[in-house]
């Protein structure tokens, strides 16, 4: 049960990307189409579970017992930019069709903040590691959820005529508050 | 100088020392740090229980009893005296139930079991909403104040929950969470009460008196 | 005057936020209020000016293949070095501004700055233009944390303009960021448009 309200609370009400701000970048630069969208939130999901794991076991059995924690953010940084080439070599042998709808996405995560806050905040709310993966996989699809709504409403944007000193970026930018203003009407649904 | 090549060794050779270097940075980093930030941690600590105790002339840091709560979680008390007379323990609590992390809280009850004061330490609210607990329930407006207010005899749950609390404006959960924290400080009061009398183990008072606000000192 | 462009090419024709629309996830987190937004932009700057110059001055020792990993290292141990200091000796504006002091190391201006100025330029350039551009990233940050501050919360750098209960708290919470920030973009356009 518990579980279940994580879920909810990481894709609707913590929305990490409407809420916490993290990985706003992709969130402006590859929403113009679903198709793109929809494919970076499949990468996403994928890199940022298996960096959420492997980062919380770098942690619990590494950096904890020797009193390294000071060296959190130089591992996991290290940690997720490796586990990142390491997917794409992987993926590129193993299946190249999901590569070839993921690949181009992979090199761009490495900077997506939301991979190492969502592995620095497992730590920081004392998770265990099956709190980590649920929190980590409905986090990933919370981002994607907001990602593909934004996505499919730029889509219709591009269509309609808007003032020349909002068009681009500012008009995204307030769809996406009020994509955001929209979100917190489920804030406190779930008390956790 | 020439850019050095992409060859196994040199890649190796730099990335490694490059690595190191930084290891062994912020290793002496560390231990440079180490000390001001428990002394800024030590501060912090000592100037919330000094905002919500009565003038004291011991120190309570050296004084402090680390206990647990009734439901398992860790908390510690302070005890301010004034020339020996206990005039009020600051107790320091958790609540889980936060919007975002865990909310700390150094809350001051008077010997009687009052609340004189209390010091938001940590907390992870909405700024804005939740975050407006630093002052909200210290401001004396309709029932929001917790302070004069003894838990033994108020309700101290939020008006929604049937409470004698007035939550923060649109921020209901930050505000019970704050209360579980309150209410959680007032068990651990009442438990080490019985511990701590005046200076020369005067007899402690077992039950919260009826009396609420401040006392003041002689 | 050359230095001197270097450092106004970061302020204004390249400003990080207004023109690159880079670091975003900070810019609309941390600017609650006019004094968190300068927090954080002093802080990225710091780690900017720091790691643009070791970053220059270690562009020969470091083969093309490893680059993106040893410039991460580098900008890591800054940051790291960044928050031991701010827990040390600023611990109030270290927990106001929270996961996103650690969150610098993947913020893409840091990264961008290393790969595109200072891994070509001498050391002293590359300080210079970690300033310029640690500037433009800080005055858009504390613009954007004043007027969400002072339509929100009625402040102005913490002191009381006008009483909050006129405040509209929309611009402190989540969807405020975005349009605030909308607007302002949309002004700057338009006065880039006229000069």
């Amino acid at each position: 049960m518990i579980y279940i309200f994580m879920f909810i609370a990481a894709v609707f009400v913590n929305n990490i990307v409407l809420s916490q701000f993290l990985g706003i970048c992709p969130f402006l630069g590859v929403s113009k189409k679903i198709n793109t969208a929809t494919g970076m939130s499949g990468a996403v999901a994928f890199v940022l579970t298996l960096a959420t794991i492997i980062t919380w076991i770098v942690y619990t059995y590494l950096l904890a017992p020797y009193h390294l924690e000071y060296l959190q953010t130089v591992s996991f940084i290290l940690v997720i930019a490796s586990l990142v080439q390491l997917v794409e070599i992987v993926l590129k042998k193993i299946s190249p069709a999901l590569y070839q709808s993921l690949g181009v996405f992979l090199p761009l995560i490495s900077t997506n903040c939301c991979i190492l806050g969502v592995a620095i905040l497992v730590i920081q709310k004392h998770y265990n590691l099956l709190e980590s993966v649920v929190f980590a996989f409905s986090t990933a699809i919370g981002f994607g959820l907001a990602l593909i709504l934004f996505a499919g409403i730029r889509e219709q944007l591009s269509l309609l005529k808007v003032p020349k000193g909002m068009q681009g970026m500012p008009v995204a930018l307030l769809s996406a508050g009020l994509l955001a203003l929209a979100f917190m009407g489920f804030s406190g649904i779930v008390k956790l | 100088m020439k850019k050095l090549q992409s060859s196994l060794t040199n890649m190796v050779l730099s990335l490694g020392i490059i690595a190191i270097a930084a290891a062994a940075l912020l290793a002496w980093m560390n231990r440079m740090t180490e000390e001001p930030i428990r002394l800024a941690e030590l501060a912090k600590q000592e100037s919330a229980i000094k905002e919500v105790s009565p003038d004291f002339t011991n120190s309570p840091v050296a004084e402090e009893i680390l206990t647990r709560s009734a439901d398992g979680e860790a908390a510690a008390c302070y005890p301010a005296r004034n020339n020996g007379r206990l005039v009020g323990v600051a107790v320091k609590t958790v609540s889980h139930n936060g919007f975002n992390g865990d909310i700390e809280l150094m809350v001051g009850f008077t010997p009687e079991g009052s609340i004189y004061n209390y010091s938001v330490l940590k907390q992870g609210e909405t700024p804005g909403l939740g975050t407006r607990m630093v002052d909200w329930f210290k401001t004396d407006k309709n029932r929001q104040s917790i302070v004069g207010r003894a838990p033994a005899r108020d309700n101290m749950t939020v008006s929604k929950d049937g409470g004698d609390v007035d939550a923060i404006t649109s921020a209901t959960i930050s505000s019970r969470a704050f209360l579980d924290a309150v209410n959680r400080a007032y068990s651990v009061f009442q438990q080490v009460s019985a511990q701590i009398g005046d200076a020369p183990a005067a007899a402690p008072e077992a039950a919260p008196a009826d009396t609420t606000g401040v006392v003041t000192n002689n | 005057m050359k230095k001197f462009g270097i450092i106004l090419n970061g302020l204004v024709n390249e400003n990080p936020t207004f023109v690159l629309m880079l670091g975003m996830c900070p810019t609309l987190a941390t600017t609650t209020s006019a004094i968190n937004g300068l927090g954080m932009g002093a802080a990225t700057m710091f780690v900017l000016i720091c790691s643009n110059l070791v970053i220059s001055l270690l562009k020969n020792l470091i083969p093309d293949n490893v680059r993106i990993p040893s410039f991460i290292v580098v900008i890591a141990t800054f940051v790291t070095l960044l928050e031991m200091i701010m827990k040390a000796y600023v611990p109030s504006l270290y927990e106001s501004l929270g996961l996103f002091i650690p969150l610098i190391v993947v913020n893409c201006i840091v990264l961008g700055r290393a790969e595109s100025f200072a891994s070509k330029n001498n050391p002293f350039d590359s300080m210079l233009d970690g300033l310029g551009i640690g500037l433009g990233f800080t005055l858009a940050l504390t613009l954007l944390g004043m007027v969400r501050e002072l339509l929100g919360a009625g402040t102005f750098f913490g002191m009381t303009v006008f009483p909050d209960r006129y405040g509209a708290l929309i611009f402190v919470l989540a969807p405020g960021a975005f349009i605030t920030l909308a607007y302002l973009l949309a002004i700057i356009n338009k006065i880039r448009k006229v000069s």
